[in-house]
């Protein structure tokens, strides 16, 4: 299972505890993460179900590039840390 | 007459309120983040508030009177795969709420209705008072839907939402930049509006065309409801026909370029707005910061001073950060270098209740 962290920055705003999911792409740990935080979805992605302008993933210590379809890789012993992007200073 | 003021800020909510007389700062919730709007219901007394998060997005909350609670927020249909549609600058426009510009209550025949105006150009209805909302695919699938563009923002957005008090069918949208539009089937057809309005910042073949138009501010008398205000960003207009035709009014000292506007809720001829130097300054002329007011449709103006800053004052008073308490007697604004006044007497004196707010977005008697 892989590991999902999320910034501490969005549990103010709705809670997100470590957790973990099945493998596969970075769309199906959050699918399977979102499931069981709907609340959360909204936070991360857009109304399109991409990421966020300012949001950022990383999957063990790479930032995805595919913020549309969420197609990056994620193995069993990944860790993927959702980050708010550095923007406004 | 209402007792207790919404101020939306860049840092937080305030809630503004006069217990022995003297208006001061009772509350202040979501304390630094950016609250952009707010909507005190009549029907039922609940209120609505919109934030912005940025990172994470726009939020609407909603209070029983009894502390917030998040409730759903207007979401985007997706989009059809290969579907190309930019906006003015050339870039894919994402069909997602970018911001929430308007919030109204339906009529006083539908509880719990709720229009919902946003960036980047669609308009939601709740029935259920914001636990889900529907978009109004007639509008957003409108042809000529794709010729708005940005105005007050980078990407165009309904900003004024007008219903009929005599058919709750009928509700008037305005659009920065794309006009203003009328439904008088519940939103399942639209038309545009606004013949007569002016727009500088288009080739001559376009000026009159009412779908250049950019309207800051669209307002409609409750009591009269065949006459609607609209300041403009070339100027005043007035329509005495529910919005078919506007007539300009010039001559407004000390300008006619703003973004706020009020009607008196009995009274159709009597207007407020805020005055700024037009448009690429964005001040107050000569640093006095005044409220103009007309009684007579338009024919005079009267600038309001007493009370409001003379020297040195460059508040700007954004499009829903001017109010009118229901019975016509309260005014309030805020701005953006974080002043709040609040008026007893439509205008005449003001009191100052704060000049070191966080820049003002809005303000809406509760």
């Amino acid at each position: 299972m892989a590991k999902v962290i999320f910034t501490a920055n969005i549990q103010r705003h709705v809670m997100c505890p470590q957790t973990q999911a099945s493998s596969g792409t970075v769309r199906d740990v959050l699918d399977h993460v979102f499931a069981e935080n709907p609340q959360a979805r909204g936070y991360v992605l857009d109304d399109q179900a991409g990421l966020r302008r300012h949001i950022t993933i990383f999957v063990d210590g790479k930032m995805i590039r595919d913020r549309a379809r969420l197609a990056d890789a994620v193995s069993e012993t990944s860790t993927i840390h959702v980050f708010q992007a550095l923007s406004g200073g | 007459m209402s007792d207790k003021l919404f101020v939306s800020t860049r840092k937080g909510l305030f809630t503004v309120s006069r217990p022995n007389g003297k208006w001061d700062i009772e509350a202040v919730d979501f304390l630094g983040d950016n609250v952009t709007l707010t909507l005190s219901d009549p029907r039922d007394g609940c209120h609505y508030a919109a934030l912005d998060h940025g990172h994470f997005g726009v939020k609407l909350h909603r209070s029983n009177g009894k502390g917030w609670e998040e409730i759903a927020v207007p979401v985007y249909p997706p989009k059809p795969e290969g579907y190309e549609e930019n906006d003015m600058w050339g870039r894919p426009v994402n069909w997602s709420t970018a911001r929430i510009w308007a919030l109204a209550a339906g009529g006083r025949d539908e509880p719990g209705v709720i229009w919902c105006g946003t960036l980047p150009g669609g308009l939601f209805r709740s029935t259920d008072r914001g636990a889900s909302w529907e978009m109004i695919r007639s509008l957003w699938d409108h042809p000529k839907r794709k010729q708005w563009n940005g105005g007050g923002a980078d990407l165009p957005g309904i900003h004024s939402i007008c219903i009929d008090p005599r058919n709750s069918k009928r509700v008037w949208v305005a659009v920065s930049t794309g006009g203003i539009w009328l439904t008088e089937d519940a939103g399942a057809s639209w038309d545009q509006r606004g013949n007569g309005m002016r727009a500088e910042y288009v080739p001559p073949e376009l000026t009159h065309d009412p779908i250049a138009q950019d309207v800051h501010c669209l307002v409609q008398c409750p009591a009269a409801p065949h006459r609607m205000w609209v300041q403009h960003h070339n100027g005043i207009f007035v329509s005495d026909d529910e919005g078919k035709t506007f007539r300009e009014i010039t001559d407004v000292e000390p300008s006619t370029f703003g973004f706020a506007v009020v009607v008196h809720p009995r009274l159709p001829d009597t207007a407020w707005f805020v005055p700024e130097i037009k448009d690429e300054k964005r001040i107050p002329r000569e640093g006095k910061l005044v409220v103009t007011r007309t009684r007579d449709a338009g024919k005079h103006f009267e600038s309001l001073t007493k009370g409001l800053p003379q020297v040195h004052a460059y508040d700007v008073v954004y499009r829903h950060a001017l109010a009118l308490d229901a019975t016509g007697e309260r005014l309030a604004f805020g701005s953006t270098t974080g002043g709040l006044w609040v008026s007893e007497d439509q205008g005449e004196a003001w009191a100052c209740v704060s000049h070191t707010l966080p820049p003002v977005y809005a303000v809406r008697f509760a």
